[in-house]
């Protein structure tokens, strides 16, 4: 099981749940278990999101595998300059 | 990640775009000219805010000479609200939203007549109310840019205008700053800043009325043009071939459209080309500058330097339509410390100024301004060392970031203890002089790229990348390409490709192109080299696993593999014609991994007590780059991010006056700083080895616009003994000052 740190301002739309376990193996499957679970986090989820795993940022990687003993931030779509 | 041994890698070749540069050959956006071509101009608003009630072109399209005329009405509103609101920013529709907003555009047979056209066009104007300013803008009942745009969540106490909030953080400040044995919080102001690129947007625009074009133009990202233009226009993607021009900088301010989408309808409407270029003080008033900012920003710490809690709120100004990017600031704020309980919150905020962009590290330098300035007000009321107080606190490998992941291997401390043992930190300081310490952050990305590598016959290699080149990337392309196959660097040519000749490739932003970019390269070479081991098995007559390929050559290995002489790069590729055909490689991706990467400023300045006028008498940067391909263009990159973040501290910002008009669009008044101001900046290079990329690279290019705020303003604190909250500290502000 993934564990899945959500970032500050996103925990409104997950009823303030900050840290939860979630078995997936890829980023897309992680998200779609997010969003199944708190439909309020899908229009953020649609408008894209940057996942850290285990420390390393991914921006929009729906296929990135995940490990079972992985942590996974979920953050906003970074942008560059 | 042990170093590794390069040949190539770390020398500094001559740039290959050199020659053209300094002999006037490059091409930029302005250059191209075409046979029967158009000038256009653009109107702009006079207004911060009006309702449009009537355009009257019609004795603008009397006028000889005059081709097409358009205005907001020719274009048909499209679904995805950013680029609506990106076709809109370039064109107004129905309100007038900042001053220097367009409201309608002439192509015509000469600058001169589409300039007089302009001046035919009669606008009738509701004007409205206006709000340029942040925390007016912010507050209910400020005037509204746009309606349902608020952000979720948000209560009544903040206006329509808001349209982002975002926090990030852990552990409890609140019990963090009661274990402390000093708390300071202060509030700061940051004006908004223009990249200050030196070639205006430009471009030169051929789009038949069956939806076939071309466009020449400056940019970061020409596959982005095309998709826009392509959405905004109505037409197949594939049918527009982009070609991205030479550019005169970007610094992220290219990485949108704002005049492409106009000289496009333009000559679809004429049926001719139609050249379209931006005056300085259309760049001003109508491009995107950064954001500006007003921010609290709390600290605690013990009296052994130790930071027991930091909050910030940051509220940033990104123009008139909806934006995020506060997001960036508020990862960026604390990101150098390592920190049991920190909290930053952001809002991003509509006003009637020009619509915000990229500016090299989006949102950090601002963030990064108010937490360096505050920790460095601690250590001197704690009489603490900066640098000491920084390597106590510094993020590391594992440290838990204060936006949430926890880092690999990072160059902090190492940049920090380099900073301490420098010359530079223990020079004796005269009178009236100040030495500021700050520390920065910038994420750095990967991306979408393509590259497509061909082998020639004589032993040379072509190689098309996707991303224009802001930095000195066919460099360091070239270099790893060159490193990757075991050839010289010489027999190597980068060009950046067209939309029609390579794959889709992401904007040149986020630090990214030679991080990504390369990672694509050496992919590419990989197969290149596959190919080419293959060919000489053929030749050798044995099988393809028995070649390995050392030094640029095909060799046999193993022990039934024969004993022939090695066959090198340029003796496979003579024979390609006769061993199955051209030998190529290339590779589509999108690398992740990028690498964080962080830098130490030090800076002596004196401020003359008279005059206010602060000069630079030293400067000293300190940066992790992971591996430096080329260390003259990333001493370049360091170099120009501090002069950037110089300006920003010292005198740069948008003026506006209370008709919410700006009072500076050009650089005599607008004063970025130039050679004769500055004293070379010494760039030290540090380099801890990105584990996500082959040759251990992490971007360099953004890192370097962050410290120089705060450590401008710590020695101007240091020099004068009062400390200032507001950027810039022009002249006026520190003689008010003190």
């Amino acid at each position: 099981m993934a564990h899945v740190v959500i970032f500050g301002s996103l925990r409104s739309f997950t009823d303030g749940v900050s840290e939860l376990e979630i078995d997936a193996r890829s980023t897309r499957a992680l998200l779609n278990a997010l969003v199944e679970r708190f439909p309020a986090l899908s229009e953020t989820v649609e408008a894209g999101v940057s996942l850290a795993i285990d420390g390393e940022i991914y921006k929009e990687a729906w296929f990135t595998p995940i490990g079972p003993d992985s942590e996974v931030v979920v953050m906003p779509l970074m942008v560059g300059g | 990640m042990s170093k590794q041994e390069f040949k190539i890698l770390g020398t500094r070749p001559i740039r290959p775009d050199g020659l053209d540069k300094v002999t006037g050959k490059a091409m930029f956006g302005a250059d191209k000219s075409a046979t029967g071509m158009l000038h256009a101009r653009i109107l702009r608003s006079p207004h911060a805010h009006a309702e449009i009630i009537s355009i009257d072109t019609s004795k603008a399209k009397a006028l000889p000479g005059v081709k097409a005329v358009i205005t907001g009405a020719d274009f048909d509103d499209v679904e995805n609200r950013w680029t609506r609101y990106t076709m809109q920013n370039c064109m107004a529709q129905g309100r007038a939203l900042y001053d220097g907003h367009a409201i309608a555009a002439v192509a015509a047979t000469s600058k001169k007549i589409a300039g007089a056209a302009l001046k035919l066009i009669e606008v009738e104007y509701k004007i409205l109310p206006h709000v340029t300013d942040v925390d007016e803008a912010m507050q209910p009942g400020a005037p509204l840019l746009h309606e349902g745009v608020k952000a979720r969540k948000l209560g009544d106490d903040v206006s329509g205008n808001t349209v982002g909030y975002y926090s990030f953080g852990h552990g409890d400040v609140d019990a963090g700053f009661a274990k402390a044995d000093e708390v300071i919080e202060r509030r700061f102001k940051t004006a908004a800043t223009h990249q200050g690129y030196i070639e205006p947007q430009a471009c030169l625009a051929d789009l038949g009325a069956d939806g076939r074009g071309a466009l020449w133009c400056t940019t970061q990202g020409h596959y982005m043009v095309r998709e826009t233009c392509a959405e905004i226009l109505g037409i197949d993607a594939s049918q527009l071939r982009v070609t991205a021009s030479e550019i005169g900088g970007g610094f992220g301010g290219k990485t949108t459209v704002f005049i492409e989408p106009v000289a496009l309808k333009l000559s679809q409407k004429s049926g001719r080309p139609v050249k379209l270029v931006m005056s300085r003080e259309e760049v001003f008033r109508a491009t995107g500058p950064t954001m500006s900012a007003s921010m609290d920003v709390k600290i605690g710490m013990g009296k052994d330097g130790k930071i027991t809690a930091g909050h910030a709120r940051l509220r940033y100004q990104g123009g008139a339509f909806p934006y995020n990017m506060v997001m960036m600031g508020a990862m960026s704020a604390f990101a150098c410390y390592d920190l049991e309980n920190v909290q930053s919150e952001g809002w991003d905020v509509m006003t009637n100024r020009p619509k915000m962009i990229s500016y090299r590290a989006p949102g950090a330098p601002m963030a990064v301004y108010g937490v360096e300035s505050v920790i460095d007000e601690l250590c001197q009321k704690l009489g603490l060392d900066p640098i000491e107080v920084r390597l106590l606190n510094a993020a590391k490998e594992g440290t838990k970031s204060s936006y949430g992941p926890r880092f690999k291997a990072i160059g902090l401390v190492e940049a920090l203890k380099a900073a301490k043992a420098h010359p530079h930190y223990s020079a004796p300081l005269p009178a009236n002089t100040g030495r500021g310490v700050a520390c920065g952050f910038w994420f750095n990305f990967g991306g979408q790229v393509s590259v497509s590598m061909a082998i020639n016959t004589d032993g040379t290699v072509n190689l098309i990348e996707g991303n224009p080149d802001i930095g000195g990337s066919r460099a360091s392309i070239s270099m790893m390409a060159a490193e990757a196959l075991g050839i010289p660097f010489e027999r190597i040519r980068t060009i950046v490709g067209d939309t029609a000749s390579v794959g889709f490739s992401d904007v040149t932003d986020g630090s990214r192109v030679t991080f990504a970019v390369g990672i694509a390269t050496i992919n590419a070479a990989k197969a290149a080299i596959r190919e080419l081991c293959k060919r000489a098995a053929m030749i050798w007559e044995i099988d393809e696993d028995a070649v390995e390929w050392v030094d640029g050559t095909a060799r046999p290995t193993g022990h039934n593999a024969g004993d022939f002489p090695p066959m090198s790069l340029a003796e496979i590729a003579a024979t390609s014609g006769k061993t199955g055909g051209p030998i190529a490689g290339h590779h589509e991706g999108a690398p992740d991994k990028a690498g964080v990467s962080f830098g130490v400023h030090l800076v002596d300045l004196e401020v003359d007590p008279e005059t206010g006028f602060t000069s630079i008498k030293r400067y000293t940067a300190f940066q992790d780059v992971g591996k430096a391909i080329h260390p003259a263009y990333v001493e370049g990159q360091i170099q120009g991010g501090a002069v950037q973040g110089i300006g920003w501290a010292l005198n740069e910002e948008y003026i506006y006056g209370a008709d919410g008009r700006l009072q500076n669009p050009g650089f005599l008044d607008y004063r970025i700083p130039v050679a004769s101001d500055l004293p070379m900046i010494d760039a030290v290079i540090i380099e801890v080895p990105n584990p996500g990329h082959p040759y251990g690279v992490r971007g360099c290019g953004e890192t370097a616009i962050v410290p120089p705020l705060a450590a401008v303003a710590n020695g101007v604190a240091q020099a004068v003994g009062v400390r200032l909250f507001e950027l810039p500290m022009s002249p006026p502000k520190i003689l008010k000052a003190l």
